[in-house]
């Protein structure tokens, strides 16, 4: 019996691949329908009464209108965020305090700094608890124990102490973010180092390679996926330091004292702008991050 | 190996009581002479003695396996190792109570301020608590409605994965505006900052069980609730308690930094910043050291649920 | 009893549709078996014993052709349980203890639970596995494990038993052992199994008819009658007889080009 004189069976075909972005295009469509029937819901007390006290009769094409425009809404509609985040944007130099560029900036400093502190922190400390029994043993655990610890609480108070010390808040921040992202790199590469297989190891010390060669040839290549998984998390982490860093006592510059400066006069939209800002840049972070990732992983020859 | 009676025995408790004794001496003489102590040579010689004490222990320390109480020694050596050295450096080198105060500092702000920290606890504890069930509660929902519709998975779970790079705790001050200055605008931002990670989490949990698990249950002719009731929610059990233990620590975190956006004249996270800008440092110190108890506490009971829950996992055994 | 055969396929074909071209894993397949029959399915990789086992199922579905099992449907016959089925691994869930694994298909039915659990008790003493009740699947070794399955299979009391490769992942000498506590447990208990293996030996050992299957397009090559006595013994490997009928299911897959 050949192939070519049966005549083919019914086939069946297999389904079309799903689409990828219509589902998210639906879901983001579907938020802004939400967001904005929310803001006429939520902005509704405020324009009812100013609407009564203009005295003349208003329908709900005025109330929704009026909704959309207020200038110290309770949730503003999303086109007056995105006004209010282009404006300070485009319409100011890039280096005054009213382009929300320049505080991205300011944030942006801190948080790089604090997570390559953080990153060489957590290396340090990894490459240790594999290497020494008594790291391993007693100060892992503390590790483990330090991220109970709220440290984002002595935030505002690291900046204080360390600011009336002399030392430029930029510093002070930088502290901040590096405690917190050590944690997840140090636990990452110790998984991470720990993950070649006791094959390998046993091929290793067949070549009777030192404890050097074996951490450079070994472990640290098999820790990479690791480590970058970690940094994603290191850095998103390591910008909420910086911003909550920002939070006390007067800071001027950055997307946090943005926060609580529009929080204390009422300038919603601000609020909002920032945490657009915000929101972008930590995006923009973890993208770097995956980018660095793909380059290494082309590099070194290993499929993505 | 260690011979009950034998010599190194004998050693070892040597070891700890001259460790013991060397500690309490350097103790006593450098709350004695205040920040003088670091012209003593004397003290010097002691710390030097006592360094060598500390690391032989610790060597010894860390290579006991059984019984298992026992292995909890290392670290609690390291910790009070660490302790001591805070307090000696501290007292004994005058370092400004500004920057750095002595532990035993700390610990009286904790018992003279207990009455008004204790009322600051709660006011946080409830917010972090209400917080965190509503968030994971929700995003385990919101994971089972995923699951039962594709559409939604596929759209939610790349936003879902964008939110973990963006600082939630940012919409404290909205929150604020929206639910006042009570711990109810709190437990929102607690919500918002738990829901993530549960969702994310719950579903990887949900797509573990592989696909001759579900041949077999249909096989058995089960429907999809069986299936899910019987097969995938105890497999994704451990992803759940993965997530429930970030949580803990992710609620905790940001009910008190959405404090720092304005509260009532209570909360840990009010207090914080109120000392703060008094200066009053132990009591910032003694409010912290509160929180990270309570956090421990809260991740240590998740941690046993999840030990009785999830005893099948190949990740208890060696 | 009627005497209906348990499964009859007539020109049964699957055709898979991949990105390149299509796939012809079964062509046109023909086969009846008869109640409290023990076939076996031998052949290479690709050559569609597995995928036919599936269809059986209702684990796939045909694209054409027809086919009955029990005189209905394969998905009638699957809402009836009318089958029990085990896989390559044992499956087994990691959270319940052996006895509660066997019991997961009764709980599922609805059976009252001191029905469930006298069930499941007979069914592990008839694997022999009575006193591991409560042990947890990561104490057992491979083999136990899979006998485990096979209890949880039969619980069900189904008339028939679909096996694939269900000893593959075993040692050579749990897999003799296994063989022959299958053979005798069919003996007692009548039902009609269905066995894919690659294993030569393993096929003439158990079976009474052994279907040869070749792959592109996967294709029954032939049926042969397997003429050993019944009630055989792990000896029987060494006679005269078995090695003809391996012999002859050796050159049926080697006229299938099995071997190319």
């Amino acid at each position: 019996m050949t192939d070519a004189t049966l005549p083919l069976p019914a086939t069946r075909v297999a389904p079309a691949a799903p689409s990828r972005w219509a589902p998210m295009a639906v879901v983001v469509g579907c938020i802004l329908l939400l967001w904005y029937v929310g803001a006429v819901a939520l902005n509704a007390p405020q324009v009812t009464e100013r609407l009564n006290n203009l005295g003349q009769p208003w329908d709900w094409s005025d109330l929704v209108n009026a909704a959309w425009a207020m200038e110290r809404p309770v949730l503003p509609a999303p086109h007056q965020v995105a006004l209010d985040f282009t404006r300070s944007v485009f319409d100011h130099a890039i280096d005054s305090p009213r382009n929300l560029l320049f505080h991205a900036g300011v944030t942006l400093s801190a948080t790089l700094l604090g997570f390559m502190l953080g990153l060489l922190l957590g290396v340090l400390l990894a490459v240790g608890v594999v290497h020494s029994r008594v790291l391993d043993r007693g100060l892992l655990p503390w590790i483990i124990a330090s991220q109970t610890i709220p440290i984002l609480a002595i935030a505002p108070m690291a900046v204080v102490v360390l600011g009336s010390l002399g030392y430029p808040p930029l510093v002070s921040k930088a502290v901040i973010s590096m405690y917190l992202c050590f944690f997840p790199v140090a636990i990452g590469m110790v998984k991470g180092l720990r993950s070649p297989e006791v094959l390998q190891m046993d091929l290793m010390r067949t070549y009777s390679a030192s404890r050097p060669q074996l951490l450079w040839l070994l472990r640290l290549p098999a820790a990479l996926p690791f480590l970058f998984a970690s940094a994603k998390v290191a850095i998103a982490t390591s910008l909420v330091g910086a911003i909550v860093g920002e939070l006390p006592t007067g800071a001027q510059a950055g997307l946090g004292a943005r926060l609580l400066q529009g929080s204390y006069f009422g300038q919603t939209v601000q609020i909002w702008s920032a945490l657009v800002m915000a929101s972008l840049l930590g995006v923009a972070l973890v993208g770097l991050v995956g980018l660095a990732e793909r380059a290494t992983a082309r590099l070194m020859g290993t499929r993505a | 190996m260690v011979r009950k009676g034998s010599a190194s025995t004998w050693v070892a408790g040597v070891g700890f009581v001259a460790l013991t004794a060397l500690s309490a001496g350097i103790l006593m003489q450098v709350h004695g002479s205040g920040p003088r102590a670091q012209e003593t040579p004397a003290l010097w010689l002691a710390l030097a003695a006592w360094a060598a004490l500390a690391v032989l222990a610790l060597n010894r320390l860390a290579l006991l396996q059984q019984p298992k109480p026992l292995r909890l020694l290392a670290p609690a050596l390291l910790g009070a190792a660490l302790l001591f050295v805070w307090e000696v450096g501290v007292v004994g080198w005058n370092v400004p109570r500004v920057l750095l105060p002595a532990p035993h500092a700390v610990a009286q702000a904790l018992s003279t301020r207990w009455e008004v920290l204790w009322p600051d606890f709660l006011q946080t504890a409830i917010a972090v608590l209400a917080g965190f069930a509503l968030g994971s509660g929700s995003g385990l929902a919101a994971a089972l409605l995923c699951d039962r519709v594709d559409f939604l998975k596929r759209g939610l779970l790349p936003l879902a994965g964008l939110a973990g790079a963006v600082p939630i705790v940012g919409i404290a001050p909205i929150m604020v505006m929206w639910f006042g200055f009570d711990w109810h605008s709190k437990a929102a931002v607690a919500a918002v900052v738990t829901f993530f990670p549960m969702l994310v989490n719950t579903l990887a949990g949900l797509a573990a069980s592989d696909t001759m698990h579900r041949d077999l249950m249909r096989t058995y002719a089960a429907s999809h609730g069986v299936t899910l009731a019987k097969l995938r929610l105890p497999g994704a059990l451990p992803f759940i308690f993965n997530a429930l233990k970030i949580n803990s620590t992710l609620a905790l975190i940001s009910a008190i930094v959405a404090e720092f956006f304005g509260s009532p004249i209570y909360g840990l996270g009010f207090r914080i910043s109120a000392e703060v800008a008094r200066m009053n440092v132990d009591v910032v110190w003694a409010a912290i050291a509160l929180a990270a108890l309570a956090g421990s506490l809260f991740y240590g009971l998740i941690a046993l649920m999840e030990r009785g829950l999830t005893f099948w996992h190949p990740s208890y055994r060696q | 009893m009627s005497s209906s055969p348990a499964v009859v396929a007539k020109d049964l074909s699957l055709v898979f549709q991949t990105a390149d071209s299509p796939v012809i894993a079964l062509s046109e397949v023909n086969l009846s078996i008869e109640r409290g029959e023990f076939v076996s399915f031998i052949g290479p990789s690709g050559c569609g014993k597995t995928t036919l086992l599936r269809v059986i199922a209702d684990l796939e579905r045909a694209t054409s052709g027809s086919i009955s099992v029990n005189g209905m449907s394969p998905e009638a016959a699957r809402l009836q349980r009318a089958y029990g089925y085990v896989f390559q691994a044992a499956a087994l869930y990691p959270w319940r203890n052996v006895l509660k694994n066997v019991m997961l298909p009764l709980e599922i039915m609805g059976l009252p639970a001191a029905e469930r659990e006298s069930r499941a008790r007979e069914q592990l003493e008839r694997v022999g596995l009575s006193g591991f009740e409560g042990k947890y699947p990561w104490q057992l070794s491979g083999g136990m494990q899979q006998r485990v399955s096979i209890a949880r299979a039969l619980s069900l009391q189904p008339q028939m038993l679909l096996m694939d490769e269900p000893f593959g992942a075993l040692d050579e000498i749990t897999r003799d052992h296994l063989n022959e506590q299958l053979l005798r447990l069919w003996e007692a208990t009548g039902k009609t199994v269905i066995f894919v293996t690659h294993s030569i030996s393993e096929a003439v050992f158990l079976s009474q008819r052994i279907v040869v299957m070749s792959p592109r397009p996967g294709r029954i090559l032939e049926v042969i009658s397997n003429p050993l006595p019944a009630g055989r013994m792990l000896d029987i490997r060494d006679s005269v007889g078995f090695a003809e009928v391996a012999h002859r299911v050796r050159q049926a897959l080697r006229a299938g080009h099995s071997y190319d």
